[in-house]
């Protein structure tokens, strides 16, 4: 059982991974793309019964304005428009002639299409996170295994820095690291910046654990032997001892993602993180962060969606039953 | 002097530390950022004879150093200055904002005790494998509702049903109705804000203690005391909760830096007066001394969370008083 749900969640999370990878080619529209007479247009019903209760290839109804002012919107059932599959280098869209945007989770404030936008500002979003966990595996295997093998002074000053950036709240650090730089950035420049600055927040998790196992690997029979054999110390460091982490690694690197996502969303919502017109799921989020908006226009939350089910996967995958995996959910 | 004291003592003096060292950090790193208040506040495209002017009234003209220094001398009498932004005591605001989040965060924790203690208990000594299993995956989804999300979905409802306000922490028309009428609007304000922050951490409450209570129940001291006649609801609730709670009592100060930096979110979105929030808005406007300020009074609290959790787990480990 436990096996199982591990599996589905790896799966889930994999799914996620290759959407965000293939995302330009599942994306119906540009993330850029507007389409005006759409703003706040509500998630299209993808039918295959007619109005005359004929069974039919999958298609949609145009979205017409009912009232301007409140902005809702009615089907205007006496047209259908087939999804086409394939069409433009799209997995999915209709007929170019129609002249008519495929807008399955509905559009946003600009009329743009939020499973588009949802799917590109994933790459941006589990980017940042990914290459940040990375880079705080590779800071935290450096500190940590130079801590563990030297010893002594070293160690000592080491992670006494390690614990004075522990017991910061990650958020808190990157948001005074952030907002300390000037506000606007280009997207490049921010994405790396970004990858940069949670990485330099969240290496004491590594290093605790790299230190600790190193210095225990340290003192066994065959690192000695290799000593014996007159091994230099780095090429003890990395070919024997290092690999001992490697589970822990995984495990940390994995627990380290939803931290990251969620710094990102955070971020973006509060206007120090990715801002118009790139898409990124906290930059979405801020989108919505109108509460007179959202009440009128749900689908604006599916970002908040999105990130509870990559967390949730995580999560699952982790064993958040463990002790590791249930602290992690207060590093955020 | 006791070990157990002289534990203590050098905890409290990292604390101390911890706070000066945070305090410190971020005074330098607003004052050495790109731009000043003064840049900040009149925008761009403005001469540099006003930034200059205002730089000397506010008294941005002198040294990092020196400003610094000035800070520094204040902070030992525990004047933590002047924000330049409000033109107030910084320890007025900060007080008063520190206050409102120390409410929020000791609600959701009383919260996150309340739901997270009893399921973390029937969790780990039940032999109904349903229910243990319901509990962990609600606990694993729970652990998955960020605060952040969490709140912006709870104003979602709060906007649409109408039965809790979506935000602030008071309303107009309770402003002159009373002090109970008051307290009551308060806490009305506070159910949805303390709730988001409060799931996470129910959820790994439950789970570290549900784990602990299972090992803890294999014990020989368990099946002694189940030997002796006492009935089994009475062994799990008194005998056995009393040495499973320790790793829970040991990481209340993980559980602080938790709430504070759930805080900080569950304040953006909901607009709770609290002191992320004036953090956020002293950062951005480069307000040098309020940034320290909050920086000194979270770093505060994240030091009494620590010993917190010091005291206790001495309270509920009796060895480590003694020894």
């Amino acid at each position: 059982m436990e096996r199982v749900t591990q599996m589905l969640g790896a799966g889930l999370l994999l799914a996620v991974l290759g959407a965000a990878f293939a995302a330009p080619w599942l994306a119906p529209h540009a993330g850029e793309a507007q389409f005006r007479d759409y703003l706040y247009a509500p998630p299209m019903r993808v039918r295959i019964v007619d109005v005359e209760g004929q069974w039919r290839a999958p298609f949609v109804h145009r979205w017409r304005l009912a009232d301007r002012v409140m902005r809702t919107f009615e089907e205007d059932r006496s047209e259908r428009y087939p999804l086409r599959w394939f069409v433009r280098g799209r997995l999915v869209g209709l007929d170019a002639a129609a002249g008519q945007p495929l807008l399955l989770l509905g559009g946003d404030g600009l009329g743009r299409d939020l499973v588009s936008r949802l799917l590109l500002g994933a790459r941006t979003t589990l980017g940042v996170a990914l290459l940040a966990a990375i880079g705080a595996v590779l800071l935290g295997v450096v500190v940590g295994g130079l801590a563990g093998y030297a010893g002594g002074a070293v160690d000592e000053m080491l992670m006494r820095l390690a614990d004075l950036v522990l017991v910061l709240p990650t958020i808190y650090a990157v948001l005074a690291l952030r907002a300390v730089l000037p506000a606007v950035l280009s997207t490049a420049t921010l994405f790396w910046l970004l990858v940069g600055l949670l990485a330099l927040v969240a290496w004491p998790y590594v290093a605790r654990g790299v230190r600790a196992i190193v210095a225990a690997e340290r003192g066994r029979e065959y690192t000695l032997a290799a000593v014996a054999v007159g091994a230099g110390p780095i090429r003890i460091l990395v070919t024997h001892l290092l690999p001992a982490t490697r589970g822990f690694l995984t495990v940390q690197a994995t627990l380290l993602l939803p931290a990251f996502i969620l710094a990102e969303a955070t971020l973006s919502y509060v206007g120090l993180g990715f801002a118009q017109p790139a898409a990124s799921w906290g930059a979405m989020l801020r989108d919505a962060s109108n509460i007179n908006t959202i009440a009128d226009f749900p689908w604006l939350l599916s970002p908040a969606a999105a990130i509870i089910v990559v967390v949730f996967s995580v999560n699952v995958v982790s064993g958040a039953g463990g002790r590791g995996g249930a602290l992690g959910a207060l590093t955020r | 002097m006791s070990p157990f004291a002289l534990f203590l003592a050098r905890r409290v003096a990292f604390a101390v530390l911890l706070v000066l060292l945070v305090s410190s950090g971020s005074m330098w790193l607003v004052s050495l950022a790109p731009g000043d208040y003064a840049t900040q506040l009149r925008g761009p495209g403005v001469s540099s004879a006003t930034l200059e002017r205002d730089r000397e009234r506010l008294g941005l003209d002198r040294s990092i150093a020196e400003q610094y220094g000035d800070w520094l001398s204040g902070l030992v009498r525990l004047d933590l200055g002047t924000s330049l932004r409000f033109a107030r005591p910084v320890r007025e605001l900060v007080g008063m904002r520190a206050c409102n989040t120390a409410i929020l965060a000791a609600t959701a924790l009383f919260i996150a005790t309340l739901i997270g203690l009893p399921l973390g208990v029937i969790a780990g000594s039940s032999s109904a494998a349903g229910l243990v299993s319901a509990i962990r995956g609600l606990s694993v989804f729970g652990m998955s509702l960020p605060p952040l999300l969490t709140s912006i979905v709870f104003a979602f409802f709060a906007a649409r049903t109408g039965w809790f306000p979506i935000g602030g922490m008071t309303s107009l028309r309770a402003v002159d109705s009373g002090a109970l009428a008051g307290l009551l609007d308060i806490g009305w304000h506070l159910v949805l804000p303390a709730l988001a922050l409060a799931l996470p951490i129910a959820a790994t409450l439950e789970r570290l203690l549900a784990r602990s209570m299972h090992e803890t129940l294999q014990e020989p001291f368990i099946l002694a005391a189940l030997a002796r006649g006492i009935p089994r609801r009475r062994v799990v609730w008194r005998h056995a909760l009393r040495v499973a709670i320790r790793p829970v009592a040991g990481i209340y100060g993980v559980i602080v830096g938790g709430l504070l930096s759930g805080s900080f979110a569950v304040e953006l979105v909901t607009a709770w007066p609290g002191l992320g929030r004036l953090m956020f808005d002293a950062l951005i406007s480069r307000d040098v001394q309020l940034v320290a300020g909050c920086a000194a009074v979270g770093s505060v609290f994240l030091a009494c969370g620590n010993l917190l959790s010091d005291f206790a787990l001495a309270a509920a480990d009796p060895r480590l008083r003694e020894e």
